[in-house]
């Protein structure tokens, strides 16, 4: 039986970290080693000479990676990058989930591809998460401008809250705009008048 | 009609070029509607320009040269035009700096710098550089092999993405960098370097960043590649007037462009650069081209010396690996494209780097061309071999 892979997975957040390595884990039995300090990152890689590095594609430190892929790098063996492989199906995937993954040349595609499948799956979910909280975080933006436009339109009008809320509605509906943004207009001029 | 194209850049102040295009409407006035995307590292923008998820890329000029080379991965590039030369600076970390007590940081000097910055270091001396395909690491080795003394026992040139440069050596990871701008500004600010020497006083006319595209593309979409050559060309030729510099700051730090304030920015685009987080000045002409002098041309030569740096320490043939550079560097698209648009173009697409001391007239189609100093500090020169 083929040794145990050694992966290296780069990751400074502790949970998106152990998300991943969770992932890894229920695609197989390997050795896990998670770098969160970047500093001298390419000199550690090297030291663990691992089989496969993984790290998020918009980490800024995957350009001290690249240096590992020349030959001349201090690597007992030379380390490809993984588009290099022709498995064009399971790279895009990786591209569109945002990992990008490092892998010792020769090391067989049977052995990579559960591992990748592990990863992209979990960086869909994560990135899915990401998405979720950013939405959260501008519905939660949105009423509370919206509560402070009603405000200003029920001082103004000296109206309830209902009724300003409707004639907020039906300017947003006559304009195509939505409440939002009507609300925001509201907020911002009342600040200039003020 | 206006066509969309997306272009990919890093923020940096040698991305003005392309920023400007689309700000100051140079792109417009050529139907081109640009979508500029910022890239978190080089080896991202590598690979989106090779993915062809953007049209085409600010880049490292030794990386598409590199490719052509066979090393840094499979995706081949050319280059339609240089964006800037030189706008680098090696800096120290302020312990180093303050070992250097007898330098005078005038910032001229490359060889008493060199020295300088030797005698302090000791045996062991790591330099972070931002890629390992670029001219920061280059001009570095160039500089050092050519002080002519006995490098330290432990000389180790490394990748540190610069957005990491001040907490590495406020780390000890290393102990001196050379960045573009505004890295190295941003590393004065924050207290952690000092600024040792532009890398315009070791090749006064580098070329550093260029615009890059897949291989064959320029020929495949002739009208969109001219658009954007021009595009960019007069974006340069703007950005070359130094009446225009404040407001190509302010450009440059419009939210969602660089990160830094305008202020900072300035610094590098007048070449009046603050040294040391005590505030010390220092001018340095030429610290950052854009226009004047055919900057923008991409010389075959400019090719032939990166290709022949990378082949040397890469272990290549020396002679193939000129041949395959010196054809990334296309002088004959940026003559197809620009001289119906009035640049004044050079008569050759080659010269002997590092062979004028002083501006230079040359031969050119408008006949008003003068080309700036582009010696090394070592006084060597350069000569290819290439027909001119």
């Amino acid at each position: 039986m083929a040794k145990k892979l050694s992966i290296v997975v780069v990751e400074r957040d502790r949970d998106r970290a152990l998300t991943i390595v969770d992932g890894l884990r229920e695609a197989g039995d390997m050795d896990i080693i998670v770098i969160g300090d970047e500093i001298g990152l390419a000199r550690k890689i090297a030291a663990r000479n691992p089989d496969l590095v993984l790290i998020d594609a918009g980490n800024p430190s995957r350009d001290a990676l690249e240096e590992l892929t020349l030959a001349s790098a201090p690597m007992q063996r030379p380390v490809a990058m993984f588009v290099d492989e022709s498995d064009g199906a399971l790279t895009r995937a990786a591209i569109e989930a945002g990992v990008s993954a490092y892998v010792v040349a020769g090391l067989r595609g049977d052995r990579i591809k559960p591992v990748l499948d592990a990863a992209i799956a979990r960086f869909h979910m994560m990135q899915k998460m990401r998405v979720e909280l950013a939405e959260t975080r501008r519905a939660l933006e949105e009423r509370k401008v919206i509560d402070r436009a009603k405000g200003i339109v029920m001082r103004a009008k000296g109206i309830g809250e209902d009724e300003a809320y409707a004639l907020m509605r039906k300017a947003a509906m006559d304009q195509g705009r939505k409440v939002a943004d009507v609300a925001q207009a509201l907020v911002t001029a009342a600040e200039l008048l003020k | 009609m206006t066509v969309p194209m997306r272009l990919g850049f890093l923020p940096l102040v040698d991305a003005a070029p392309l920023i400007v295009a689309e700000a100051m409407g140079f792109a417009e006035e050529e139907g081109l509607a640009l979508d500029l995307v910022a890239a978190p590292s080089w080896s991202a923008l590598r690979d989106l320009l090779a993915a062809g998820q953007v049209a085409a890329a600010q880049m490292l000029a030794p990386v598409p040269v590199a490719l052509a080379l066979g090393l840094g991965g499979p995706a081949r590039f050319e280059v339609l035009s240089v964006l800037n030369l030189n706008g680098n600076a090696v800096g120290v970390s302020r312990a180093l700096a303050s070992r250097m007590a007898g330098h005078d940081f005038a910032l001229t000097d490359a060889r008493a710098a060199g020295h300088a910055l030797l005698r302090a270091a000791g045996p062991g001396l790591r330099i972070g550089v931002p890629f390992a395909f670029s001219m920061h690491r280059e001009l570095v080795h160039y500089w050092l092999d050519g002080l002519g003394t006995v490098p330290p026992a432990r000389l180790e040139i490394v990748t540190v993405p610069p957005p990491l440069m001040p907490d590495a050596l406020a780390a000890g990871e290393i102990d001196a960098f050379c960045v573009g701008e505004p890295r190295g500004s941003v590393a004065v600010e924050r207290g952690a370097g000092v600024l040792l020497l532009p890398t315009s006083a070791i090749w006064a006319a580098a070329p550093e960043k260029v615009l890059a595209t897949r291989a064959g593309w320029a020929e495949v979409e002739p009208d969109l590649a001219g658009r954007l050559i021009r595009a960019i060309w007069r974006a340069g030729r703007w950005l070359g007037q130094a009446a225009n510099l404040s407001v190509a700051s302010e450009i440059l730090a419009a939210p969602g462009r660089l990160g830094v304030s305008a202020e900072v920015i300035e610094r590098s685009l007048t070449g009046r650069l603050v040294i040391s987080p005590d505030g010390q000045e220092r001018r340095i002409p030429g610290f950052l081209r854009f226009h004047d002098g055919a900057a923008g041309f991409p010389w075959r030569s400019q090719a032939a010396w990166i290709g022949t740096r990378l082949a040397a320490r890469h272990g290549l043939d020396l002679r193939a690996a000129q041949a395959q550079a010196v054809a990334v560097f296309r002088s004959d698209l940026y003559r197809l494209h620009l001289g119906p648009a009035g640049a004044d173009l050079p008569a050759a697409s080659a010269k002997v780097e590092g062979s004028l001391a002083q501006p230079t007239p040359v031969s050119s189609s408008r006949g008003r061309l003068i080309l700036p100093p582009d010696r090394f500090f070592d006084a060597q020169v350069f000569d290819h071999g290439l027909p001119q």
